[in-house]
């Protein structure tokens, strides 16, 4: 078997379902072995910081929700759009098994969030671009299951919350540069690509663990999702 | 090690509410999400075996 023909044999939910659940056993457990690790790295290895005191080890937790809150909605809008354009059953599921996981992300950035604003800005809540894009994105995420949920005919719902996945797709670079295209209370980015993190070598370990942790939670929740919508619809 | 005592590591320097509030909801967060996942894989499982 040629590889494009793999390819296409693994685009059929039925073939798809038991590689599925191979796949997301081992990033559950590779999740739980890398989140042992961060939150070693996190409380016992990373020291105190000079200037936020305890308070910053939310970051690690914080940072690493915030980067799975916008990913996760690209590769949503992405399988949303391929089902879309391709009429592709397994896209349109993998959109709706990816939804609910972006929108606990998303909570959870902005709750931590709100726990380190309010010792170190003073406030739990700024209606800053940074944070107002957060919510919006949370709102995205949330708009998303209501639509489909509210619709009964199932290519109809992934019709339109594809459309809605889409759209919204334009809000994640709105969040990634609010930083910097407005005057933000929420600080500029301390990882990126381009240039040397502005960080201890040991916080910036504890928080890629925990990204890693988050990274992996979400493929093996995705997957256990898009296996009981096969179960629900084939 | 950063911590004398189990008691200054829950005291997190004064800022215990704010750390163990993050970590504990998203702790939580986690948990209800599995939570809901094997509820919907036993349901699922049943509607269709």
């Amino acid at each position: 078997m040629s590889s494009s023909v793999k390819w296409y044999w693994f685009a059929s939910p039925q073939t798809f379902y038991p590689l599925a659940g191979r796949i997301a056993l081992a990033c559950a457990v590779g999740a739980a072995a890398l989140a042992a690790a961060g939150l070693y790295v996190s409380f016992f290895v990373a020291p105190t910081d000079a200037q936020q005191g305890d308070a910053y080890r939310i970051i690690f937790i914080h940072v690493a929700a915030a980067w799975m809150s916008m990913f996760l909605y690209v590769v949503m809008a992405f399988w949303a759009a391929i089902g879309l354009a391709f009429n592709t059953r397994l896209s349109a599921m993998m959109a709706s098994a990816i939804a609910p996981t972006g929108a606990m992300f998303t909570f959870v950035a902005l709750w931590t969030g709100a726990l380190w604003g309010r010792p170190t800005w003073g406030a739990y809540w700024v209606w800053d671009a940074r944070l107002t894009s957060e919510l919006i994105l949370l709102f995205l995420y949330l708009g998303f299951m209501a639509l489909q949920a509210a619709i009964d005919d199932r290519r109809r719902a992934d019709r339109a919350g594809a459309l809605l996945a889409i759209v919204g797709v334009v809000n994640v670079p709105i969040i990634y540069y609010s930083v910097q295209w407005w005057n933000t209370l929420h600080q500029g980015a301390s990882v990126s690509l381009t240039r040397a993190p502005s960080m201890a070598t040991t916080m910036l370990t504890g928080m890629l663990l925990m990204a890693l942790a988050f990274w992996l939670y979400s493929i093996a929740a995705a997957l256990v999702r898009v296996r009981c919508i096969i179960r629900e619809r084939e | 090690m950063n911590w004398g005592s189990w008691a200054e590591f829950w005291a997190m320097g004064g800022y215990g509410f704010y750390v163990w509030g993050s970590y504990g909801v998203t702790a939580a967060a986690i948990a209800a999400e599995v939570w809901a996942l094997a509820r919907r894989t036993r349901r699922s499982r049943e509607a269709a075996p």
